[in-house]
């Protein structure tokens, strides 16, 4: 895979409603790729001569998704899923870059693995893997690790995935090392202690089925002590997946200060809740822990309000025999590539967002997360595209899912909004 | 577009019953209507006279086998389970699970699976962790029973029907009753069940009494309890205490500060016994610990009914398990394999 192969034949997109929430356009009009390019947009270009026609009548244009925090897990857990299979999935799901949390194994804590994981998804070609690269060796929350390698090695962030530091001090350090090189940090704000053993949120549902819960405080320590840090060091900061609704109070109050911090959440986030884990139901069981109705509405209001500017997956693919044992044995995490966007045009639906603002919280401003001049249609840009059917209903299932992880609490649920084609520079590499 | 979730009432219900309304497993009070509780202890009844009978057995598992699958170490609670199936006349198989198949990396599903094979008729299972008797359940193939003998700090719903037994012999009923149960909610299987079936069974007011470390979040909602932090004030005018075990190792600094603390501040003492209904009786899982929970005098006096709750244990065990075996006859006689032999009433 190259962004600018020549192998890319000049392609038209016609008839489609391109969406384009980066120059604000929304408009039934052709879309033109060439040279793994955007071409132009309307009028085909002079001399342009589409060796591909795409019909979208009656479809969305929209760039390619991006997501920033899938699990591929690979190198080290092949047994649940691999770049090669879960790439795969991401271009059925319309997402042609994703950024993946550092916690492989080894972790991304050095060059090699930072540069295997970009190789072995250009070797498929399925879709642009960024790994995010170790905030700390080893993910050991002790010790920085060498940052400015991993940015020449492609890394666009650092994180310590879901595993806190522990140590203040160490975080500072290491925020104030990654500014040094212009990397964001992404992280997931969760007080160590607090969240420690915890499998739920602590409420209701932790109560009733005797569960270990994760006190809304966890999140809110965390993010507390991060915004603090952040201001301290002036470190571009993003937060991994929030939760509660105190913390996107909290996130919105230190945005209004003009700190230069950003926030995702999980698609998820902003569906379920708590109940869903009634009857121990282990495709449930994810950290940060589903939470009440009124944190997801919250989180809706954050997103609706620009607070949380990006809304990802949080892929998690699993093998079954990861869920299959007494709830508190089984893994967190759920796979999630494929209901993204479907999820996020729910969320249009239900008058959350317009359409071009809900496209934004996957394309254009996850790419601003991630520092990369991805997710726009603008003449020049990378042809990344998504063309989906907004009104197609599918079902969630083992058969339709293309991820290797079939854990999902959102199985045998309809969904709508189906991916037809996804073009990663300019080749098209899914069609459904 | 996500239709809400089944609550865990609705999920339990569907898990342990059949089309009829009839007990398949016995793994939580939860989804559980009173008509089903009140039939349970109504057998439990007729069972008590089988200990005064010259042959102790009635035939209603005969052929059956009978699993004890214990996760977890415990002596009353599979001792008794063990007695109950031999007097219903079943073969029993003990499985110390801890100290086998799964410390050799064996999951739980794969030991399940090496039992089916071996054509057990009923589980009974206790499990460290909350939610396995539910995931045993599931798994398990048709018709195969399950009976929760306690998991994780979920449910332990035979030892909190030996105690609805308990109180109805005392109280002769549920109606009106106020009901205290003391210490350590947060990890008790054991106050979960109560509290449910008490509800259920339609007492006044269920209250619990603890420091707020053992009391767990918004426990008035999710429980149906009220919630005391003075001891004093809960007792007030109740008919049943109930205490709860406290376990050696909350009482590190963890939760609680000292037993010495503990047993100043929740202690069940014969001076606090007066502040509780003139009648009222004392209730504890066990195993007690004495000068933790409650005084000696206390636990050995006229209103302790402790020991009678173990033998009352027996007589619940075996109604649950001859329903359950009883729902499975009618399974296989519909799926003709086997004549309804030997079902109904005792």
């Amino acid at each position: 895979m190259s962004d600018t192969s020549a192998a890319a034949h000049p392609i038209s997109i016609r008839g489609g409603r391109i969406i384009d929430p980066a120059a604000d356009i929304d408009a039934v009009m052709d879309l033109h790729l060439a040279g793994g390019a955007i071409a132009g947009l309307g009028e085909a270009p002079a001399g342009f001569d589409a060796q591909q026609v795409i019909d979208a009548t009656g479809l969305v244009v929209c760039p390619g998704l991006v997501d920033v925090s899938a699990r591929l897990r690979q190198p080290g857990q092949e047994h649940k899923a691999t770049v090669a299979s879960e790439t795969r999935a991401a271009a059925a799901a319309g997402i042609t870059t994703l950024c993946c949390p550092p916690d492989t194994l080894p972790p991304v804590d050095t060059p090699a693995v930072a540069q295997l994981i970009r190789q072995l998804a250009e070797e498929r070609g399925h879709a642009r893997v960024l790994p995010a690269g170790a905030l700390t060796r080893g993910l050991d929350g002790e010790h920085i690790s060498e940052m400015a390698a991993l940015k020449l090695a492609g890394c666009p962030v650092m994180s310590n995935a879901d595993r806190p530091v522990r140590n203040t001090r160490v975080l500072r350090r290491a925020l104030e090392y990654a500014s040094t090189y212009g990397l964001g940090t992404f992280l997931h704000p969760a007080d160590a202690y607090l969240s420690e053993g915890g499998m739920v949120h602590e409420g209701l549902v932790a109560t009733q089925l005797g569960l270990p819960g994760i006190p809304e405080a966890a999140e809110v320590l965390g993010v507390a002590r991060d915004l603090a840090l952040a201001e301290q060091t002036g470190a571009r900061v993003h937060f991994r997946g929030l939760s509660t609704a105190r913390a996107t109070a909290m996130l919105a109050e230190a945005r209004s200060r003009g700190l230069p911090v950003s926030a995702d959440v999980a698609a998820h986030q902003l569906w379920l809740t708590e109940d869903a884990v009634a009857g121990f139901n282990a495709d449930a069981h994810l950290i940060p822990p589903l939470r009440t109705a009124a944190d997801r509405d919250a989180l809706r209001a954050a997103v609706a309000a620009g607070e949380i500017t990006a809304i990802c997956s949080d892929h998690q693919p699993h093998e079954p025999d990861a869920k299959l044992s007494p709830f508190p044995q089984t893994e967190p995490g759920m796979s999630a590539l494929e209901t993204l966007l479907p999820l996020v045009l729910g969320l249009v639906r239900d008058e959350v967002l317009d359409l071009c603002d809900a496209i934004a919280c996957v394309t254009a401003n996850p790419a601003a997360i991630l520092d990369r001049p991805l997710g726009r249609l603008q003449p020049g840009a990378v042809a990344d595209v998504c063309v989906f059917d907004p009104h197609a209903r599918w079902v969630v299932g083992e058969d339709t899912l293309v991820s290797r992880g079939k854990n999902t609490p959102l199985r045998g649920i309809e969904l709508t909004g189906r991916v037809r084609w996804t073009l990663l520079a300019g080749r098209v590499v899914h069609e459904g | 577009m996500i239709a809400p979730t089944p609550t865990q009432q609705e999920q339990a219900a569907a898990l342990q019953l059949d089309a009829q309304g009839n007990l398949k497993h016995f793994l939580t009070l939860d989804g559980l209507e009173r008509s089903l509780l009140t039939d349970i202890l109504d057998r439990a009844e007729g069972f008590l006279g089988v200990a005064r009978q010259a042959v102790k057995k009635v035939p209603l598992c005969r052929g059956k086998i009978i699993a004890n699958l214990f996760f977890e170490t415990s002596t009353r609670t599979r001792t008794t389970f063990e007695l109950a199936a031999k007097r219903l006349s079943a073969d029993v198989l003990n499985l110390n699970i801890s100290t086998s198949a799964t410390a050799k990396g064996e999951t739980l599903l794969d030991t399940l699976r090496n039992l089916e094979a071996m054509h057990v008729d009923m589980f009974v299972v206790r499990h460290a962790d909350s939610g396995a008797a539910h995931f045993i359940a599931t798994h398990a193939a048709a018709p195969v029973a399950v009976i929760n003998a306690g998991d994780g700090c979920y449910s332990h719903p035979t030892q909190a029907m030996l105690d609805m037994f308990t109180i109805r012999a005392h109280k002769g009923g549920f109606e009106g009753l106020t009901v205290a149960i003391i210490g350590d909610v947060l990890h008790s299987r054991v106050a979960r069940s109560q509290i449910t079936a008490l509800n259920t069974l339609g007492v006044a007011e269920v209250r619990a009494i603890g420091p707020s470390t053992l009391v767990p979040a918004r426990s008035e909602e999710a429980l149906g309890v009220r919630v005391f932090h003075d001891l004093r004030a809960g007792l007030r005018g109740v008919d049943v205490i109930i205490l709860l075990r406290l376990q050696h190792e909350r009482m590190d600094g963890g939760f609680l500060p000292s037993e010495h603390e503990y047993f100043h501040l929740f202690g069940l003492t014969d001076k606090r016994l007066g502040l509780a209904a003139p009648d009222a009786i004392v209730m504890h899982p066990g195993p007690i610990n004495r000068g933790v929970e409650m005084d000696s005098s206390v636990a050995d006096g006229e209103r302790s009914v402790i020991l009678e709750q173990v033998s009352n244990g027996l007589a619940v065990r075996m109604a649950v398990m001859s329903m359950c075996i009883g729902t499975q006859n009618l399974w296989l006689h519909a799926a003709g394999q086997q004549p309804p032999a030997e079902v109904g009433d005792v």
